[in-house]
């Protein structure tokens, strides 16, 4: 069992809601990576997403995709990557979720990087361009290491596409609040419900809910119906800001998870199975 | 052999490349438009209008001219030009903006978007908006628009909407990644008309399908003016349709010899060029797996050459297809190359090619003096070159090429 599941079995037991929290690896520096993921920790995140950066990040808005070129610009690799989840395992045992774009993992070699990254205490990935149908070659590796395979669906995803995704994820669902790219939005569409219901007729697996979500408001109204609640842009927004301000920068961050944190496990959910 | 017809499988591989590596959000409209192809592609109503509009509209078929001077002055093979150039706004981009124009007011959808390089792409789809009384815009880097003002003028005067990209390289590739982020946000009202045969399952096949007219069209006329084969075709490639086009309908033949040219820019060895197929790797981007300038983490390189519509990092998947299994070779010719090649079908033929073309031309200008007199050449002329009178007077002027 990963890390990602024991936290979502966890969870379940108390009828709380996970909060997971994305950050672009290498941004502000990879140097400070472990401090932020420790910090998040610290304050309330339950899993971390560590973005692998790409040159040419398609589904995703302006915030990532500068966070993404940053991250570049300090010379950010998956090698590295990897590295520093090494000095994150060092000090924590929170969940970590590789989410990147296919082609770096494809340079690296699918089963090299699956046995690097389980060995230095990865339990997941989600690879945004990597549909299920194209998936079988990564989803092996990734299995015969014990690696989880986490998977979109979104607002467009009809019926037969839920089945497929049920079918071939591992550790959660991840459900894409809107269509569109990632980004921090003031109005989220809430009309949700009726697909986290129809998600969940197919698999037994936790949904999170991800893409927009920037206010202890929407988290909380999306804990009442998902198991999660994926926070990116808006973390990575405080990065912008701070940049290298190792203080300031941790401090902000710290704020903004505990009131994130707290809208999740203050929800009492009843619709656990 | 007989199996290649088939490709791409029911996955849109062509063999190891292809497929649709493509975010969750837009597959299912991938999957709709795949139905959407399958269903208009042999009916005969279809079939009967796009031909109307190819036709009249178009203006073809297009002549597959002997050029004489050109090749006498060579003194090797006769070389013969598909002149796409004369179609109607000026390349071979409009077969398939017609067809997938067709295509989208099947399915009812009134907003199209589509990428642009060189422009020559997205005159020819603000066209089909026009012609077809849809909404148009168009996603086009910020380098493009400098070095391409021209084509900016006319999509603008055709009713298109431009919308510069100033992220990453701000070439073509940025252009395409934001008409995805584009389609991503607005999938359910938009078709992306995509100029290449790129990108994700079913474009490779359905751009290819539509430029197949060129070589259709120069297989009968070839047969028509020699009474046999051609011995070699030549094509530039970027993402490789206007290559498709003539390619694709001499794939069985085998006495045909085929090659693609790349943009070796400034030279293979310094690093800015656009030679996918020359000196890349496979990899995935733009929703297939194929071909890629990319660096040893597998992020893309940004790529040159003074030829936008060739200024790409990837390659559609079925020439890596094609290039593995051998049936179509690959070279490349540089900047410098290029711009002679520019000139000297200008001055031998009054011909000004785009820029793209001129990298057919000057491969042509290097093999056709070491072939035998009988044998004959057929070069895909697959744009006219006033969009870029202005970079090549620059370039001239520079005086960095000159010979």
């Amino acid at each position: 069992m990963t890390r990602i599941e024991s936290k979502f079995n966890e969870l379940r037991k108390k009828g709380k809601a996970a909060l997971v929290t994305y950050i672009t690896a290498g941004d502000p520096s990879l140097e400070l990576t472990p401090d932020i993921v420790l910090k998040l920790e610290e304050s309330g995140a339950d899993i971390i997403e560590l973005g692998v950066p790409f040159s040419d990040p398609m589904a995703d808005g302006p915030t990532i995709q500068l966070a993404s070129e940053r991250s570049l610009r300090n010379g950010t690799t998956l090698r590295g990557v990897i590295e520093s989840v090494k000095k994150i395992r060092i000090h924590s045992e929170i969940p970590i979720l590789l989410f990147g774009y296919y082609n770096p993992f494809l340079s690296y070699g699918l089963q090299k990087f699956s046995e690097d990254a389980h060995e230095a205490g990865v339990d997941g990935i989600l690879v945004v361009d990597l549909p299920p149908e194209e998936a079988e070659e990564f989803k092996t590796h990734a299995d015969r290491v014990g690696l989880n395979l986490v998977f979109l669906l979104a607002p467009t995803s009809t019926s037969e596409r839920i089945r497929l995704v049920a079918e071939h994820a591992s550790g959660f669902v991840y459900l894409v609040s809107v269509t569109g790219v990632t980004g921090a939005r003031p109005d989220m569409d809430y009309s949700l419900d009726s697909l986290v219901n129809e998600i969940k007729k197919s698999t037994k697996l936790p949904v999170g809910i991800g893409f927009g979500v920037s206010t202890a408001e929407q988290a909380s109204r999306i804990t009442k119906v998902a198991d999660a609640v994926i926070v990116g842009s808006a973390l990575v927004r405080i990065i912008e800001k701070n940049g290298n301000d190792k203080k300031e920068l941790l401090d902000e961050i710290s704020a903004f998870i505990k009131v994130l944190g707290g809208a999740c496990k203050k929800t009492e959910r009843y619709n656990q199975q | 052999m007989e199996t290649r017809l088939r490709l791409p499988d029911g996955m849109g591989h062509f063999g190891i490349y292809g497929g649709r590596y493509v975010s969750e959000t837009l597959m299912p409209a991938l999957l709709e438009l795949e139905r959407a192809y399958f269903e208009i592609k042999d009916d005969p109503k279809f079939i009967e209008e796009l031909n109307y509009y190819l036709k009249e509209y178009v203006g073809r078929p297009t002549p597959l001219y002997f050029a004489e001077r050109m090749s006498k002055e060579l003194g090797g093979a006769k070389i013969y030009l598909k002149r796409e150039d004369l179609a109607h706004t000026g390349a071979h981009k409009i077969n398939n903006t017609i067809g997938q124009a067709l295509l989208a007011s099947r399915m009812n959808k009134r907003r199209i978007i589509a990428e642009t390089g060189a422009g020559q792409h997205g005159v020819a789809t603000a066209t089909v908006a026009a012609l077809f009384n849809m909404e148009c815009e168009i996603f086009m880097g910020l380098e493009d628009t400098g070095r391409q003002a021209l084509n900016v003028i006319r999509m603008k005067l055709l009713g298109a909407k431009l919308r510069e990209v100033a992220s990453g390289t701000q070439t073509l590739k940025d252009a395409m990644n934001e008409a995805m982020r584009d389609w991503i946000t607005n999938v359910r009202t938009t078709f992306y008309l995509i100029g290449s045969v790129a990108g994700p399952h079913p474009y490779p096949m359905m751009v290819r399908d539509f430029q197949a007219v060129i070589g259709k069209e120069a297989k009968k006329q070839i047969l028509d003016n020699e009474g046999r084969l051609p011995d070699l075709l030549i094509a530039c490639v970027g993402g490789g349709s206007n290559a498709m086009g003539l390619f694709y309908p001499f794939l069985e033949d085998k006495s045909v010899q085929i090659t693609g040219v790349e943009a070796a820019g400034e030279g293979i060895t310094t690093g800015k060029h656009a030679a996918t197929i020359c000196d890349g790797k496979p990899g995935v981007l733009h929703g297939s797996k194929t071909y890629l300038l990319q660096d040893k983490d597998g992020q893309v390189r940004g790529t040159h050459s003074i030829a936008p519509g060739l200024d790409y990092p990837g390659v559609g998947p079925e020439h890596s297809y094609l290039k593995d299994s051998g049936r179509v070779s690959y070279t490349s010719v540089t900047d410098k190359e290029a711009l002679e090649g520019f000139k000297f079908l200008s001055h031998t033929e009054g011909i000004i090619p785009a820029l793209e073309s001129a990298h057919a031309v000057a491969y042509a200008t290097q093999i056709a003096p070491q072939m035998p007199q009988d044998s004959t050449i057929i070069i895909c002329l697959s744009g006219r070159g006033d969009k870029d009178i202005n970079a090549v007077a620059k370039a001239l002027e520079e005086g960095v090429y000159k010979g």
